[in-house]
């Protein structure tokens, strides 16, 4: 019996018919495509893309310029040289990220202890030429000016969890 | 007498660019007509020095770099090397964080089995199957960037535990020009909880559509004529090459480090091993599909149990992981912690460990010798492709040169951790 039935199936071509019909069923089934770039698809709440520099609601920069995200920075893409200001605090007078060398890994937030240095979810950006993609601090500060709210409320969110 | 013409064989290059070998593998085929005489694999080309950069980099700054060796399994590799460390430093790891790393290990191997199953078709011709396995890949996707804020390149697990406990709510979709709000709603419906409902949810559907993938594939007879008795390898030359994972698996030996040197909580894991009996293609695809079951098994598991047990995720020894944010900021002991971490890194006493897992591949193993510095003295990364690669010669010979991208398909090859 089973030999009878294993014949037809073979002669019908009754496993291709049976993929083709689930093709079928998708080509009539509702779609899940989403049309990027108009439309995106959910960002996690951690995502880990461009960085900033962030400001206190002072207008003061958060950096003290402890350089251990320099020291933490497993690709060594962040470049950081200090010196005292005139009120005499420590701040950076140069800040430097090469995001061609950085390998995103998040370690510079983790390690920063006044949050300043974060990574955004942002995730196009683009240079045209060399050394467009050379970070440096005037360029991440405006960054950070830019989307602070939306930092500073993945920051909140996900404060407990770190 | 004119003298007999010489007949030579003729060699190509399969690669570097070809589009069925996979990454950048260069494979030199010496052919006789269409039959392969000897298929000669060259590695190298995606070598970045991944144990020699160890070397100059502290116990913590390694780990990123993992991920970047098989990156179809990112966690997985991170997983070896922080067993390695711990053995090392005799490390406790909270009961909460081995759960949440199996889970995690079971996702990963579900990805990277989507990925095989998808591509291999494509390599032999099966247009659609990549589009119905990367669906679910996305999802899995989403979780990997829930839970570490990376869709590959995760970073999340650290000596002495992970990063961070998994997230109590996931990102939603947003109305649009696109989707009205019925869509919206529907696409978003499992999506409202915590991170372990979207698992969940992922888990309890997921079972039919390995179906799917077997209606499209396991009786398809150009599957078959492609896969069936092509690339034999007997258990007894699949152990004497060193195979390891559904590789091994799929010539009939039952090895599976997760049963035979349970790691972690896997001793705790329901789940049965799939193994083959001809040790062909087509019985590794079939060992892939029953291993995509009976890690959605363990993960259905892991959920239940993290859903009871909440808890610290990461070791509260601060000579190894760095303490809380919140106490750093307000204890001064912590801060020093978290400033001697960060700059100086974890010291690790003087010895050496080997620490394997059961990688989606196969055996994947790290070698770390300390000599008590805060840097590895030296670090040795087994990887599962290396052997199988090596075995391509073997397996290709007699075969036409169709059947070269089924043999290179069925190996699961990531050139990144070949070549490390
Ligand atoms: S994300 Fe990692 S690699 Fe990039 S700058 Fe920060 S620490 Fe360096
Ligand atoms: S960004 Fe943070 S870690 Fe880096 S130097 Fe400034 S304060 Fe220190």
């Amino acid at each position: 019996m089973e030999k009878i039935t294993n014949f037809f199936k073979t002669f019908l071509l009754f496993e291709l018919v049976k993929g083709m019909a689930l093709t079928g069923r998708y080509f009539f089934a509702r779609k899940i495509t989403v049309q990027f770039p108009e439309e995106k698809t959910p960002q996690g709440f951690r995502f880990r893309g461009l960085h900033a520099q962030r400001r206190y609601a002072s207008g003061e920069e958060r950096c003290i310029g402890c350089k251990l995200c320099e020291a933490v920075c497993p690709a060594l893409a962040i470049n950081i040289e200090t010196e005292e200001r005139e009120d005499g605090t420590r701040r950076t007078t140069r800040y430097d990220i090469d995001l061609m060398k950085c390998i995103f890994c998040g370690f510079c937030e983790e390690s920063c202890p006044v949050d300043a240095i974060v990574e955004t979810r942002i995730l196009e950006y683009h240079g045209e030429k060399r050394g467009d993609l050379y970070y440096t601090k005037p360029m991440l500060l405006a960054v950070g000016d830019k989307y602070e709210e939306q930092i500073a409320k993945d920051r909140a969110a996900d404060a407990k969890y770190r | 007498m004119p003298a007999m013409a010489e007949i030579r064989n003729y060699t190509i290059n399969f690669g570097p660019q070809h589009p069925a070998a996979h990454g950048v593998l260069r494979l030199v085929l010496e052919l006789d007509g269409e039959v392969i005489v000897r298929a000669d694999p060259h590695i190298g080309l995606l070598h970045r020095g991944t144990e020699k950069l160890a070397e100059t980099r502290t116990w913590l700054q390694t780990l990123p770099y993992l991920d970047r060796l098989d990156y179809v399994s990112m966690m997985c590799n991170e997983h070896a090397y922080c067993l390695a460390v711990e053995r090392l430093l005799g490390a406790e790891v909270p009961l909460r964080a081995q759960y949440i790393r199996v889970m995690m290990d079971e996702v990963t191997r579900i990805l990277n089995h989507l990925l095989n199953i998808g591509t291999h078709a494509l390599d032999i011709g099966a247009m659609t199957m990549v589009l119905y396995t990367f669906r679910e890949r996305e999802d899995l996707m989403d979780v990997y960037e829930a839970v570490s804020g990376a869709r590959l390149h995760a970073a999340y697990y650290r000596p002495g535990g992970v990063y961070r406990d998994l997230p109590d709510r996931m990102p939603q979709y947003v109305q649009n020009k696109f989707k009205n709000a019925e869509t919206v709603k529907r696409l978003n419906e499992a999506r409202q909880g915590s991170l372990l409902d979207f698992i969940e949810d992922f888990t309890n559907r997921f079972p039919a559509y390995v179906d799917e993938y077997e209606t499209l594939l396991t009786d398809n007879r150009i599957w078959k004529q492609r896969t069936v008795g092509v690339g034999v390898v007997s258990p007894e030359r699949a152990l004497a090459l060193g195979f390891t994972g559904p590789m091994l698996r799929g010539s009939g030996v039952e090895w599976d480090l997760r049963k035979k040197q349970p790691y972690e909580v896997y001793d705790r894991m329901e789940f049965d091993v799939p193994v083959g009996v001809n040790g062909d293609c087509y019985d590794r695809y079939l060992v892939r599909i029953e291993e995509m079951r009976q890690a959605n098994r363990i993960v259905k598991q892991c959920i239940d149990w993290l859903r009871m047990n909440p808890g610290p995720v990461i070791t509260d020894n601060h000579k190894v992981a760095p303490p809380p944010r919140e106490k750093m900021k307000a204890g001064m002991e912590e801060l020093i912690h978290h400033f001697k971490l960060f700059t100086e890194g974890m010291h690790v006493p003087p010895g050496e460990a080997y620490a394997a897992i059961e990688h989606p591949k196969g055996e994947f193993g790290v070698y770390a010798i300390s000599d008590g510095g805060n840097k590895p003295y030296r670090i040795k990364l087994r990887s599962p492709g290396f052997p199988h690669l090596a075995a391509t010669d073997e397996m290709a010979k007699g075969h036409m040169i169709a059947d070269a991208t089924a043999i290179i398909g069925t190996i699961d090859l990531v050139l990144g951790d070949t070549d490390r």
